[in-house]
């Protein structure tokens, strides 16, 4: 069979598992500096989905597409070092303020303008909303079938792919036809880590503004090696209505936020000591709470 | 027209709890917006599925019985809600934030171009002023959820789009019986009208469904533990805990994704709500989004090393100190106590 092209979703996040507490400012609103950015975790399991495919269906390509400020060029290049043969970085501030709605229709606009895909993959969903959203709304723009929480390809033929589905209280096996979109659960295998000589091949591969930024002066070598480019997108690339996109596109508007202020109760304060807590069990007992 | 719509799950015949809880929601949001209240099932052999459904309160319950429906896929569910909420413009429409309703939600909204609030904790009734557009909105849904790592509650509208829809978790509303005799009108929809058969394209193989083995929601005492138990050993002492107290064990999501507990243990805003009689939360911090799925339990112990631990400000009872002393001491006075 002839090989896939193979497009991966993914997302930068503030890694919101590891918020301190300097992650919250005195005023109590989210200090986002504090919080180191990461390739989000389950589209870290899609792309392995994706390497393992290609691995298996000789001629396939994986790339990554991202969203993103300028600095999601850096989840590309963590893509690139485990195997991903190119990126693309989404990036306009007419995207700013995109719901999840805003978002899938300027992702599928481009995948429209990258030409013909067998397979799109992306994480079930992105820690920073976990919503789950975006990869169905991407396929049904795309007018595409969609299978979710998918753990794992478990055959690929030519004109259809055989998943299993990782449910609540249970698994599911399923077959559709290319091409499709699939979201991948945590559950699936963990990522392969870095390629050392991949690290070497790609470590100065950056966009066109990122090269603009840069102190060293590589001209020659992205004329040398294309392969360090990466292509950024813009607005004007694809075939986007205004009204589509960042805020406008959005109907959900957050109409407030609340900081997280605690009522706090009387609470009875113990420590270790034995006394202590054989009183909190009698009184426990006592008030028919427990026994 | 323009009244609240709720898409039910049904498995082997049985109207999902989650759906059950928002059917109860949903009636107190009709009401409240003087609006109908109607129900939409999808599957195979639904004769009689309205039953379990009227003693909630829908007014109508709109039924496709169709044995391709089930089990169900992606296409010819959401075909099937797309054209439906064409027809009828539901101003909300809810449902579970199951796989299913995960998997049908994002898909219906994108084609109807309406917005989408996932694992709401909280859905009220509430005005709205565009300052800029010198727009005043009423009776809007309040699509409330914690956001951003739990940090901030963020309270999310869509003024302009219908239905407004939303997701929420099984377990955070409660279910009710309006009255057990009602009866509303059956709307049976003519399956070829609403779906094509080109839609049948992903084929369901094989399916592996277990009953949940750990029933946490029905617990009197849960015994939770955090990423702070700090590995799957220590859990073994809130496992004994709680087969003492006769409860179950809870974890966090920091400590599910450790590795700690099993995925169906996980409580808050992205795992299962309880209400128990008693919670005893052991080395837990407390982030928004797990107070989330426990909030309402009547008692709350909290047992940290950190007297500054967020929880600690929603317990009754706060033991400062280490679990693996604290816990066999629990245990040890509690048999104490009973004999």
């Amino acid at each position: 069979m002839k090989g896939l092209r193979i497009i991966v979703l993914a997302k930068q996040v503030p890694d919101t598992r590891n918020v301190g507490k300097d992650a919250m400012k005195a005023d109590g609103t989210v200090n986002r500096a504090a919080l180191p950015a990461i390739f989000n975790p389950e589209d870290l399991n899609a792309l392995e989905l994706a390497l393992r495919l290609k691995e298996s269906v000789p001629g396939s390509t994986v790339s990554i597409l991202t969203m993103g400020p300028g600095r999601a060029a850096e989840i590309i290049r963590e893509g690139l070092y485990r195997g991903a043969d190119s990126g693309y970085l989404l990036t306009d501030r007419a995207f700013a303020g995109s719901d999840t709605l805003a978002t899938s229709y300027a992702l599928a606009q481009t995948i429209r303008e990258l030409g013909e895909v067998d397979l799109i993959v992306a994480g079930r969903q992105a820690i920073d909303g976990d919503t789950a959203q975006v990869g169905p709304q991407v396929a049904e723009k795309l007018g595409l079938p969609q299978i979710t929480y998918v753990e794992e390809v478990t055959k690929v033929e030519k004109t259809k792919i055989t998943v299993r589905r990782r449910l609540d209280n249970g698994v599911e096996t399923v077959k559709a036809p290319f091409p499709l979109l699939l979201t991948v659960n945590g559950s699936a295998p963990e990522c392969r880590s870095r390629n050392a000589r991949l690290l070497m091949k790609y470590k100065h591969a950056r966009t066109v503004t990122e090269r603009q930024e840069a102190t060293e002066d590589y001209t020659n070598l992205y004329d040398s090696r294309p392969f360090l480019n990466i292509p950024e997108i813009t607005v004007r690339d694809i075939k986007a209505e205004a009204d589509q996109l960042g805020l406008t596109g959005s109907p959900t508007k957050v109409k407030k936020i609340d900081n997280v202020v605690l009522a706090a109760k009387d609470a009875k304060v113990l420590n270790a000591a034995d006394e202590g807590i054989s009183d909190l069990m009698r009184e426990l007992i006592e008030s028919h709470v427990i026994g | 027209m323009n009244n609240i719509f709720v898409y039910c799950e049904i498995e082997d015949g049985v109207v999902a709890d989650v759906s059950l809880e928002l059917l109860t929601k949903g009636r107190s949001l009709a009401n409240e917006l003087k609006c109908q209240l109607e129900a939409v099932v999808i599957g195979s052999g639904l004769s009689g599925a309205e039953k379990q459904i009227f003693p909630y309160g829908a007014d109508v319950v709109h039924i496709a019985d169709d044995a391709r429906l089930y089990p169900y896929t992606t296409l010819p569910h959401s075909s099937i809600l797309i054209k439906l909420f064409s027809e009828e413009k539901p101003q909300i429409a809810l449902m579970g934030a199951t796989p299913i309703g995960r998997d049908l939600g994002p898909r219906v909204s994108s084609a109807l171009h309406s917005g989408l609030t996932a694992d709401c904790t909280s859905l009220e009734i509430g005005e709205h002023e565009d300052k800029k557009a010198g727009k005043v909105y009423e009776n809007l849904l309040y699509q409330i959820r914690p956001a951003f790592g739990g940090n901030i509650i963020a309270t999310i509208i869509n003024p302009d789009c219908r239905p407004q829809m939303a997701t929420v978790r099984e377990g955070v509303m409660r279910k009710t019986i309006v009255n057990p005799n009602h009866a509303g009108k059956v709307n049976k929809l003519d399956v070829p009208k609403y779906v094509s058969d080109t839609e049948f394209i992903v084929e369901v193989i094989d399916r592996h469904l277990e009953k949940k083995k750990v029933n946490i929601k029905g617990a009197s005492v849960v015994v939770a533990g955090g990423y702070g138990v700090g590995s799957k050993e220590n859990f073994k002492l809130l496992h004994e805990l709680a087969t003492v107290l006769g409860g179950e064990v809870g974890a966090s999501r920091a400590a599910v994704d450790a590795g700690y507990a099993e995925h169906d243990r996980q409580i808050g805003q992205t795992g299962v709500t309880v209400r128990p009689k008693l919670y005893i939360a052991c080395g837990i911090s407390g982030q928004v989004q797990h107070r989330a799925g426990m909030e309402e339990s009547a008692q709350i112990i909290s047992i940290n090393t950190d007297p500054e631990a967020p929880i600690n400000a929603i317990a009754d009872y706060v033991i400062i100190g280490d679990i693996s002393e604290i816990v066999p001491k629990m245990i040890k006075y509690y048999k104490l106590n009973t004999k």
